[in-house]
């Protein structure tokens, strides 16, 4: 039977090998679940990973679900390298899109004088209300020690309810036919797109700019280090004088602006208004994104990448094959789940074992250590 | 004064689906396991008992079903945690993640599908009472099982030898190994038997309380029982009593909005998971006290040997 056996030293390879294994075998069952279903699996993974990267078209709307699942993602690494589990992301990308469309629906003849400059002043907007929202996770567990799983999830909740109340009230649209709806913002409050006639925005150049400076942060800084020593090893890290204070502080504030910029960019850019649909799962799904990217800004692009064509293929599914759009968070949950099984591979390797030898696993473990 | 005793049986019976998931994830707890799938897994056996109970007409067979989906859930949930050492966090985030959407996948069929209100068992003379009848005594049976439950776990955990091999097992795996305790196969059992409450508490939801399905329906309630863990200090009594305060959070914004309260709903609706908000801020205010309480162990990966 087979054994697990632990490594010296973390496997390099397999750390990058363990994505492509986990993929393998999500599409292995996705296959599986197609032909249960009684559709053809070549057509199924011909919609999931075939049809979204084909045209010119296709990519653009393949980068619109990607900005800001890579830019969510980002700021999560961040937490979950530096051990802070901001698991409500979803939330700070409501009230990100909340504050920025706000911003939007003042623009008009006392905001002329920005010209095209109120973007930016919306991005800005919406960069502070994620903030802010993270902040009040971050003030909660350094002031009370509340668990901020459970406080940044909770505000998930209360977020999207405040979203309800302004768009079925004080917000609604006066002309919207009594719709849960704003006004539609204005067109100089609107994200610039790439090109003429595709839908892709330079929120995708915003995410790539992100991924360099987030490369830098992690990598190259003083701050970035310390956060990281903090998450790997908490007792090294007093040692060394580097806050938990701060480091808490640091991973929420960053990754709750991220959030709050993909939100301000999803509300002034596709959306255009804001409305009960805001929340799509970006937030929660960037988890997926940022562990299957290996918590690297590098592996973030390539996994957030892969996301949306989940979230595409699952769209596609539901028009061509009549599958249920929630195919998508099937094969989401798939992923992470094989991945985390597979990532056992980076600290053990399987070993062909006959029954009658010693434990090995048990025996080797001890030179891992606890 | 009827209008109260019903708001007060309504409690009991919203109380009763945190009671059963609460009591699921402190079996967990106090094995040293944290498991952040119980929002997943209860929406698994939501939709498995519902499907069961549209198909079947029988509630104890739907009961039945939504336990096992998520003692099944649990099973890989733990393999995962326990034999290939994953991070527990992470691994619970996915058995929420996949279960999401796996409930509202294979439950797209039932969104239409339609079970009556549940007979409610009334216990013969004391359902006559004044108030108290109403009140108290024209429960479902889960809802009396529930507190049954709870007095049973009290006493297994503290007045039993298995519950006292369990408790070790969640304060020092080391210790337990040295005993030679299986520690591995008993961290298992007890997500598998946490899972199997998580899914009952499921199951009666979408039977029971609601009694219908809609994607997403658990509503954050698999987190609120995981905060009521802390909330208990791990105690069976104690979280039975904040799930019936949670119930009562939760029925007081229904109760406000037929009295025509000039609140926007929104902000009713809000209540319970401000409450639970506001409720970790006290209990986790105190550090000292918190770490006095939870098994040592908690959320800590074990190798034997190590």
């Amino acid at each position: 039977m087979f054994k697990l056996e632990a490594r010296p030293q973390p496997s390099r390879w397999m750390s990058m090998l363990s994505p492509l294994l986990a993929l393998a075998i999500t599409v292995l069952i996705g296959v599986g679940l197609f032909m249960l279903l009684g559709k053809d699996p070549l057509r199924g993974l011909q919609i999931f990973f075939v049809e979204p990267v084909k045209s010119l078209y296709a990519l653009s709307e393949l980068s619109i679900k990607a900005t800001p699942l890579i830019l969510i993602a980002l700021g999560l690494a961040v937490c979950f390298r530096s051990n802070v589990w901001n698991i409500g992301a979803e939330g700070q990308f409501v009230v990100g899109a909340l504050v920025a469309g706000w911003v939007a629906m003042q623009a008009g003849p006392q905001l002329a004088w920005m010209g095209r400059g109120v973007v930016v002043a919306i991005l800005l907007a919406g960069v502070l209300g994620g903030m802010a929202w993270a902040a009040i996770v971050a003030l909660l567990r350094d002031r009370f020690n509340a668990n901020e799983i459970l406080v940044s999830l909770m505000l998930v909740y209360v977020a999207e309810m405040l979203l309800s109340y302004l768009v079925y009230g004080p917000w609604k649209d006066p002309q919207g036919y009594n719709f849960p709806q704003t006004i539609t913002f204005l067109p100089e409050t609107r994200i610039p797109r790439l090109a003429g006639g595709l839908r892709a925005h330079i929120g995708t150049l915003i995410a790539l700019a992100a991924v360099g400076a987030f490369w830098v942060f992690l990598f190259r800084t003083y701050r970035g280090f310390a956060l990281q020593v903090g998450g790997l090893a908490p007792l090294a890290a007093r040692y060394a004088g580097f806050s938990s204070r701060s480091a808490l502080w640091t991973a929420l504030l960053l990754s709750g602006g991220m959030a709050g910029l993909a939100g301000a960019l999803e509300a002034a850019g596709p959306l255009g208004q804001l409305t009960p649909h805001v929340p799509a799962g970006y937030g929660f799904a960037a988890i997926i994104v940022a562990y299957v990217g290996r918590l690297h800004p590098l592996g973030i692009v390539f996994s957030g990448v892969l996301m949306s064509m989940f979230y595409i293929g699952g769209e596609l599914a539901q028009s061509r094959l009549a599958l249920p759009k929630s195919l998508t968070g099937v094969f989401q949950g798939l992923l992470l789940f094989t991945l985390l099984a597979c990532d056992t591979l980076i600290h053990y390797r399987l070993r062909w074992q006959r029954r009658a030898a010693p434990d090995a696993a048990d025996v080797t473990a001890t030179a891992k250590g606890a | 004064m009827d209008a109260f005793a019903l708001l007060l049986a309504a409690t009991f019976n919203a109380g009763t689906v945190l009671a059963l998931a609460g009591l699921g994830l402190l079996i967990n707890e106090r094995a040293g396991i944290v498991n952040l799938g119980a929002e997943g897994m209860m929406l698994v056996a939501a939709i498995a008992g519902f499907a069961t109970a549209v198909t079947t007409g029988n509630d104890w067979l739907a009961f039945g079903a939504g336990a096992l989906a998520g003692a099944a859930l649990a099973a890989a949930f733990g393999v995962l945690v326990i034999w290939l050492n994953t991070n527990q966090v992470a691994t619970g985030l996915a058995l929420s993640l996949f279960g999401g959407g796996f409930s509202a996948f294979v439950g797209i069929g039932f969104v239409q599908g339609k079970l009556g209100e549940r007979a409610r068992f009334e216990l013969p003379w004391l359902a006559e009472l004044p108030f108290v009848g109403p009140a108290l005594f024209r429960q479902h049976p889960m809802v009396y099982l529930t507190v049954a439950l709870t007095l049973a776990l009290a006493w297994f955990l503290f007045r039993s030898r298995a519950g006292l091999v369990l408790r070790a097992v969640g304060e020092s795996p080391e210790s337990a190994h040295a005993l030679g305790m299986p520690v591995r196969r008993i961290r298992l059992a007890a997500v598998v038997a946490g899972g199997a409450l998580c899914g009952l508490a499921g199951a009666y939801l979408s039977v029971v309380y609601t009694p219908l399905w809609v994607e997403g329906m658990v509503a954050g309630r698999g987190w609120i029982a995981l905060a009521l863990t802390t909330f208990a200090t791990w105690r069976p009594a104690r979280l039975l009593l904040g799930a019936y305060l949670f119930g009562g959070v939760t029925m007081l914004q229904f109760h406000l909005q037929g009295e025509g309260v000039q609140v926007p709903s929104q902000f009713l609706s809000m209540l319970p998971y401000v409450a639970t908000i506001v409720v970790l801020v006290l209990i986790s205010r105190n550090a000292l006290w918190i770490r006095a309480n939870m098994p040592a162990s908690l959320g800590k990966p074990f190798f034997p040997g190590g």
